[in-house]
């Protein structure tokens, strides 16, 4: 098995704020994050492919194409977008890098039909970022 | 709720330390030969990196697997404070008979973080120079690195 994987930037804003807290609430959990206009990032995406390379072109997986699913998906979506009004996958979820993660693998995954998708690591900033990995498969 | 995702939350930290990799159990002849300049009398310094990795469920109320301001302030507690700005071998009881290699260095930190109390500790990474990196995941944990 080879691991391939490919990079994008895309830059968006958000804030945390779940209405079912008190505004006190908001502030104490979220901190500066619950600035009510939001603030933003600039995310950067690395996604990784699983598979055995094809005998005939030697790739796991085209990247051409994994270039314009995570084009489609991804950029078109996110890039220069607020992340909670703009994202309909993120509607009432706070837009964490945990949960923007998920989503982001939950609208890849269908999508990556040669190979098997194997992480998805998203970074807010250099210093944090959240993995997925498929639930039971080793890391 | 079990998904078929299992997410992790990865955060990096920075400290500076000065070690010396030197054993009583060598003579001055096989240190020298072991360890070459890191085992130079006076020590010397890195500017360390160190990335860890927690997994857990993710709370649906804020998003989180933890919150950053409880795993920033117990990794300060527990690894920045102890280790930055200090002296491994002289300043971190653990050290005072183990050599502090970045293996060495990797099993510390894991020990030092496997507690805390908010999230499951995954793996730690400690990068001693931008060339070299040392991963560790608990006794048992091979399958995740």
């Amino acid at each position: 098995m080879v691991l391939i994987t490919r990079k994008i930037e895309f830059s968006a804003s958000h804030l945390y704020h779940n209405p079912a807290f008190s505004a006190e609430e908001n502030r104490r959990v979220f901190g500066k994050c619950n600035n009510p206009h939001g603030h933003g990032h600039n995310y950067a995406l690395e996604v990784t492919v699983a598979g055995e390379p094809d005998p005939v072109t030697g790739m796991v997986l085209d990247l051409k194409e994994l270039k314009e699913i995570l084009e489609r998906e991804v950029m078109q979506r996110m890039d220069h977008r607020f992340l909670n009004y703009e994202v309909a996958e993120l509607k009432g979820q706070i837009p964490t890098c945990e949960n923007i993660a998920r989503v982001i693998w939950e609208l890849l995954d269908p999508k990556i039909k040669q190979g098997r998708l194997h992480r998805v690591r998203l970074y807010e900033s250099a210093d944090l970022f959240a993995d997925c990995y498929r639930n039971g498969a080793a890391c | 709720m079990l998904t078929g995702v299992k997410t992790e939350l990865g955060r990096r930290y920075r400290f500076a330390a000065s070690h010396r990799l030197h054993t009583e159990k060598l003579s001055e002849e096989e240190n020298a030969r072991v360890f070459g300049k890191c085992a130079n009398p006076y020590g010397h310094g890195h500017n360390y990196m160190l990335e860890i990795s927690v997994s857990g469920e993710v709370d649906p109320a804020t998003g989180m697997i933890a919150n950053l301001a409880d795993l920033d302030s117990f990794v300060e507690r527990e690894v920045i404070e102890v280790f930055d700005r200090h002296s491994l071998n002289e300043d971190v009881a653990a050290f005072r008979d183990v050599v502090p290699t970045t293996e060495n260095l990797c099993i510390e930190i894991y020990k030092r973080l496997k507690s805390f109390p908010k999230a499951k500790l995954e793996r730690v990474r400690v990068q001693e120079t931008s060339n070299n990196s040392f991963e560790y995941a608990g006794e048992n944990g091979r399958e995740n690195l």
